[in-house]
């Protein structure tokens, strides 16, 4: 026990987690900040406001038909051809309608909690998990570049449980932060939603469903954290967790997608990881093929294939488990020279 | 006397497809008694800190038998830890943490008392700036705090590799103090180090490493006798009377070589009788002194690493002597 808390000490001191907190949290304030100013409540003046500017819009474009109509006759009667520049009918068919001109679209953007919050929950996950991958690589990356793994080794000769020590006392520090920050983030935008937006429809169910967004959320941040630290910890220097994040994104989203076109793959993109993180946050990501397509027969719709957030979770699942374990792997078979 | 330290036969062998197979240690054997200041010396590359590695559970060997506090390991180290504290090759720490953090989270880990950190931080003089980064430490600060944090479990057996670089030479000898301090505290030390001078002045007794083979091993006056090859300068009265004298001393069966005003003898087991053949022969010495050997020119001889005018020696380059070493042996 007072190595898992001397490691919470340690990872708290440190400049690097201290540094990046501090920037997650004004990046998270930044974006909520910014996003209450851009939503406005709509009150019954407002709503008032866009009937009226609708509805006026709507009597301006009858005007202007009725206008064009007379114009266009009496042109027919002068014996002109009228065809080219009013229309065939002198355009009669192209009578404005009152649906042309509805109310919502002259109101202004109204953030809807219950429709967009998930959205912010995925923008919340990323920041903590990149703040996660950081804060864990670096925490075991520095400690062994340093030496402070050897010292601590010369303290706790086990191995496997000064590594497991550490890992625990990271994840212990992200799923705290995440917890705590998650639930500001939550009060910040349900705060904005009351303020200058919407909290309509809030059901029991619906909250049930943000838990499990959240749950999904907390997830990912701990996962990313773990995979940031093994992957520091098998090269015993941070720069590994950061080159290696480097090389699977180049090879996920360009050389796969490239290969895949090449070869005229069939749904490439399931082999895109970012297509399943897009599923885990989303609970599915559907992909089209419009190849399939017969335009000539009219409307397409183009063959799916759906990737759910379970087949994400294997995925995600087999990538954690195979770093830690070549990491605790490595920690008790390599030299520490 | 108790082993606090046992060694025997340990074996380290590195394998890589670009250059073959090293032995980093060869059969290595080494012994040091409880409460004694013991020498680790052998020339670079030769597997000094590669045996303390090993010692210490960071290196895992090939073979062979080591064990501290009379528990074998590896096995025990997890136990025995609590009572060793070492340092390893040049100190290194977290560069922004201050002195007292890294003892403190040190402290905290091994569930020692705060109040240590206080007392570790006095006893190597950093107290008064054990607020201030690593990082800003010079590499004697540095080398200080190392110590301290070695020193941090008041262990009944204390490793410190090259505990004097960097030091200043009030530092130096205030280390040297501090050896003796423990020592006679009931400490037993492992010194490993390359100022020979310090190590003849405060070391009990001696191991000596080349390429990974123990060449000489035992109290330090009697390792030095072992090599002082009976070492004897005879002065005449008379300079040109040294061609007879080294006539005489060579059909007596004692190595001369002849200087300009001086002859210098090997191989004398009592002065007296270098006296009496001369006078034999009616020359009168002026001068007969026995000439005193110091750690560095046996180091040097045994590990065959002194410096040859015009050659450039490499760091492999060193003796391997027979398993048996020079003086006692295992257990001895």
């Amino acid at each position: 026990m007072s190595l898992f808390v001397t490691e919470l000490r340690r990872l708290g001191k440190r400049r690097v987690t201290r540094l990046m907190l501090v920037l997650l949290v004004l990046g998270l304030a930044t974006v909520a900040t910014a996003f209450s100013f851009s939503s406005e409540k709509l009150s019954p003046v407002v709503v008032a406001e866009a009937e009226a500017k609708a509805n006026n819009d709507y009597q301006s474009a009858m005007t202007d038909w009725k206008r064009n109509v007379a114009e266009c006759e009496a042109a027919q009667a002068r014996g002109e051809k009228t065809e080219e520049r009013y229309g065939p009918n002198c355009g009669k068919d192209y009578q404005p309608q009152p649906d042309m001109f509805e109310a919502k679209w002259y109101l202004p953007y109204q953030f809807d909690f219950r429709a967009e919050f998930p959205m912010f929950i995925a923008v919340f996950a990323a920041s903590v998990a990149l703040f996660g991958f950081i804060v864990g690589a670096s925490f075991v990356g520095a400690e062994w570049n340093t030496g402070g793994m050897m010292n601590l080794l010369l303290w706790r000769p086990k191995r496997l449980t000064v590594l497991g020590t550490k890992l625990a006392a990271l994840l212990t520090t992200v799923f705290g932060l995440t917890v705590v920050l998650g639930a500001l983030w939550t009060a910040a935008f349900w705060l904005i939603a009351g303020q200058r937006g919407s909290t309509a429809k809030m059901t029991a169910g619906v909250w049930q469903s943000i838990g499990l967004d959240g749950l999904r959320a907390l997830g990912m941040t701990l996962l990313v954290a773990a995979v940031g630290f093994a992957l520091a910890s098998l090269g015993r220097h941070t720069a590994m967790a950061l080159g290696a994040a480097v090389g699977i994104f180049a090879v996920s989203e360009i050389g796969i997608r490239i290969a895949v076109a090449v070869l005229g793959v069939q749904f490439g993109d399931r082999y895109v990881l970012s297509t399943y993180a897009q599923s885990w946050f989303l609970k599915q990501a559907e992909l089209f093929d419009y190849d399939t397509c017969q335009f000539s027969q009219g409307a397409c719709e183009p063959a799916t294939y759906v990737v759910t957030w379970q087949q994400s979770a294997v995925v995600f699942g087999v990538a954690l488990v195979g770093a830690v374990v070549a990491a605790f792997w490595t920690m008790r078979r390599r030299d520490i020279a | 006397m108790s082993a606090v330290l046992e060694i025997e036969g340990l074996r380290k062998t590195y394998r890589s497809r670009k250059r073959g197979v090293r032995h980093a240690l060869d059969g290595f054997d080494m012994r040091v008694e409880a409460g004694q200041v013991h020498g680790f010396l052998g020339p670079n590359g030769s597997g000094k800190t590669t045996t303390l590695r090993t010692l210490l559970g960071l290196i895992k060997p090939n073979g062979g038998r080591m064990a501290i506090l009379g528990q074998e390991l590896p096995h025990a180290l997890p136990a025995v830890a609590g009572q060793v504290g070492a340092i390893v090759e040049s100190p290194q720490f977290f560069p922004h943490f201050s002195a007292r953090d890294t003892l403190g989270l040190l402290a905290q880990a091994g569930e020692l008392p705060k109040q240590r950190v206080d007392e570790v931080l006095e006893l190597v003089g950093l107290r008064d700036r054990a607020g201030e980064r690593v990082k800003t430490y010079s590499l004697g600060m540095k080398q200080r705090l190392a110590v301290a944090s070695a020193l941090l479990k008041n262990p009944k057996l204390l490793i410190l590799d090259e505990p004097a670089n960097g030091l200043d030479p009030g530092g130096i000898r205030e280390m040297r103090g501090l050896m003796r301090e423990l020592s006679e505290a009931g400490m037993t030390v492992v010194l490993s180090s390359h100022i020979l001078g310090e190590i003849q002045l405060i070391c009990d007794s001696v191991t000596i490493i080349s390429l990974g083979r123990r060449v000489a091993f035992g109290p330090v006056d009697q390792v030095l006798a072992a090599h002082s090859q009976g070492a004897v300068r005879v002065r005449l009265e008379a300079v040109d009377d040294l061609p007879q004298a080294a006539d005489a001393l060579s059909r007596a069966g004692v190595g001369v070589t002849a200087e300009p005003d001086h002859l210098m003898l090997s191989g004398v087991d009592k002065p007296a009788t270098v006296s009496r053949l001369l006078a034999e022969q009616g020359l009168y010495v002026s001068e007969l002194t026995p000439v005193a050997v110091d750690l560095e020119s046996v180091f040097l001889e045994l590990t065959a690493t002194a410096p040859v005018p015009g050659q450039h020696r490499q760091v492999d380059q060193s003796a391997k002597v027979d398993q048996t070493g020079t003086a006692g042996g295992w257990g001895a």
